[in-house]
């Protein structure tokens, strides 16, 4: 519950009350459902069903989704999804985020472009909370260079039968449904599909991988040995797996840019309510000028990128997304929260170095922010492209 | 059976609130604004009614300024049936309140009113008693649990010396205290749904209630900053402090 939102929020012309309220559900489910559980979750490896369960009658994870398919999305717009993340951001667990939310890029291909049998199928128990999906692109071999990806899935009479590998696939070891990109063609881009595998495919089988952070997120390599997949679960036609993942990606770096300002403000408010309570050389912190320079400053950089995700999210809800935009806010976003996660540990000294405290969660997790969605690298390359530096 | 429930606007518990520097009263141009916390357990018992079959219709009713809308959206999300606005600039106390709300009550005929027991603002504790009043119905006040039947309420009540209930005829007044219900968080479908509840507005003037205020307040202050505690020796030396100093031996 990061109070410095609700006070930064008050007279925004991009809230109305509707996500006043959707703020204050989110906050409560974290609160009831998540807060007292997620030490245990971290030290279990892995997220319980029954949590899926329990977000998808809050509508948490049919955000965005049509309502034919137990999804909530009329009325909805982009700034519900950003109370919802900088409400969870109050957990400071990234794993939570990814554990909880993956199924928001693996189903959004088969909501675009998938058969009206295969949405049926599987959309609703994936809305439900009952089965978990996984989005799964990157290869041992590769990740950002999708367009060259090794993955084969041969056509055999009504089969596919795919052989490869994929890794670092969020909730790889838990997931019914794998949405994965195969190439069927030749090389390139266009040679690109991606299919619907399920957990129980003959050939299919996965290893556990061990993380920094995300502890409660499990996280795999996929193997696929000789997998038969039917045809009917090839996600829109061939070769269309770039069209189908272009839905994710402005979406998913959006989110990661709010999730980064949530995770900000609870290291910033962890540090400050320290600052005012520890005495040092007969103050407290705060009253030493330097550290409350130091929380001013992190501050400052937390509202510099809260401002432009208002602004993207505004631009999207206008129907002008701009994808150059999008991809510098979400380098802007994760160096600002390594900054202030290095900030906000410094301030607590000792103590932000000690398991239990939100901070060093927050701290130990900006990796996989700075490189999920699209590296850094990628999205400045992106944005020097979109911006028409080349010439 | 219709149940009427009472909502008042306020400032969120979380918010730390600050005295405004010419002591007139507290700052809240720039806090979050919630429900107030015993309000929404008077909210949820009412829906809780509703789901058991006992309550056929739930109407909630805000007064004052005009966002207490939002107030009265997140009511119906919960799962309010309709809304009442009684709109007006002018600062509410508890007697008006209480005048508006019978005004009301005449109109929908309620069997029930369910109130918080205060409001976490002004922490007055009087508008369930003197609506109760006002009305001539029955009143169960801190009620902690709420059983009821076709023509009586059973109210159990939280007292000093541990729990009390009483048998009202209905209708009834039911003022809520914090261990009645744990409220429920909204879920999104419903807080999308609840834009298109009916919502009606009126004035005090349309109920014919004058809620010109009646107190002045003259002062707001902070508390006397809390200063620090010594460590004694021994207990003979609290005793004698206690004695001698405190002087409450």
């Amino acid at each position: 519950m990061p109070r410095l939102f609700d006070q930064w929020r008050q007279h925004s012309p991009h809230y109305n009350e509707s996500h006043d309220a959707w703020g204050e559900s989110v906050r409560r489910f974290v609160s009831r459902e998540v807060t007292p559980h997620i030490d245990q979750w971290e030290q279990d490896g892995e997220l319980p069903r029954s949590l899926h369960q329990k977000a998808a009658e809050t509508g948490i994870l049919g955000m965005g989704f049509p309502e034919a398919y137990g999804g909530i999305s009329e009325g909805l717009d982009t700034f519900h999804g950003i109370m919802f993340s900088m409400e969870m951001a109050e957990a400071a667990s990234g794993g939570l985020l990814a554990g909880l939310m993956v199924h928001s890029v693996a189903l959004k291909p088969v909501i675009a472009l998938g058969s009206e049998e295969l949405k049926a199928r599987i959309a609703p128990a994936v809305l439900s909370g009952d089965k978990i999906m996984a989005l799964a692109v990157t290869e041992p071999s590769g990740g950002s260079d999708v367009a060259n990806l090794k993955t084969r899935a041969e056509r055999v009479g009504d089969h596919y039968v795919v052989n490869g590998s994929k890794t670092f696939i969020t909730s790889g070891m838990r997931a019914d449904y794998y949405t994965v990109a195969v190439r069927t063609g030749g090389t390139g881009a266009e040679g690109v599909s991606l299919l619907l595998i399920e957990k129980d495919a003959p050939g299919f089988s996965r290893t556990k991988l061990d993380k920094m952070g995300w502890h409660c997120s499990d996280t795999a390599t996929l193997h696929f040995d000789n997998v038969r997949v039917p045809v009917e679960n090839l996600i829109g036609a061939e070769g269309q797996a770039f069209r189908g993942m272009m839905k994710n990606f402005n979406g998913e770096r959006l989110g990661i840019a709010t999730t980064c300002c949530g995770f900000a403000m609870v290291a910033l408010e962890e540090a400050l309510a320290w600052a005012q309570e520890r005495t040092t050389f007969g103050k407290k912190l705060v009253q030493h000028q330097v550290v409350r320079q130091k929380l001013a400053e992190m501050t400052r950089e937390i509202y510099a990128s809260l401002a432009w995700v208002e602004r993207c999210a505004a631009a999207i809800d206008a129907g002008h997304e701009n994808p150059a935009e999008i991809a510098l806010l979400k380098v802007q976003a994760t160096r600002m929260l390594e900054y202030v996660a290095r900030e906000s540990c410094q301030i607590l000294g000792g103590a932000g170095f000690m398991r239990g405290v939100k901070s060093e969660r927050i701290f130990r997790e900006t990796r996989p922010q700075c490189i999920g969605g699209g590296t850094e690298e990628i999205m400045l390359d992106l944005a020097a492209k979109q911006l028409g530096y080349l010439g | 059976m219709k149940v009427l429930v009472a909502v008042k606007r306020v400032v969120d518990y979380n918010v730390k609130v600050r005295v405004k520097a010419d002591g007139s009263g507290v700052d809240i141009a720039n806090v979050k604004m919630s429900m107030n916390p015993f309000d929404e357990i008077a909210v949820e018992e009412a829906v809780r009614l509703k789901e058991a079959g006992k309550a056929s219709e739930i109407i909630v009713v805000s007064m004052g300024v005009k966002q207490c809308e939002e107030t009265l959206r997140t009511a119906l999300a919960m799962g309010a049936d309709r809304a009442i606005l009684v709109e007006t600039e002018t600062e509410l106390q508890p007697l008006a309140v209480a005048k508006l709300l019978k005004e009301i009550a005449a109109k929908e005929a309620p069997q029930l009113m369910i109130l918080g027991k205060q409001a976490i603002d002004d922490d007055a504790n009087q508008t369930g008693q003197m609506v109760a009043a006002l009305l001539g119905w029955g009143q169960g006040t801190f009620a902690s649990k709420v059983d009821l039947a076709a023509e009586t309420v059973n109210v159990t009540r939280e007292i000093d010396g541990g729990l009390e209930t009483v048998k009202l005829a209905l209708p009834a007044v039911v003022t809520t205290d914090l261990r009645l219900n744990e409220p429920r968080y909204v879920k999104l479908p419903n807080i999308m749904a609840a834009k298109k509840k009916p919502l009606e507005k009126v004035s005090p003037a349309d109920l014919g209630v004058d809620v010109t205020p009646r107190l002045t307040t003259l002062k707001v202050a902070e508390p006397a900053k809390r200063s620090a505690g010594i460590k004694v020796a021994s207990a003979a030396e609290l005793v004698a402090k206690l004695k001698n100093e405190a002087k409450v031996l």
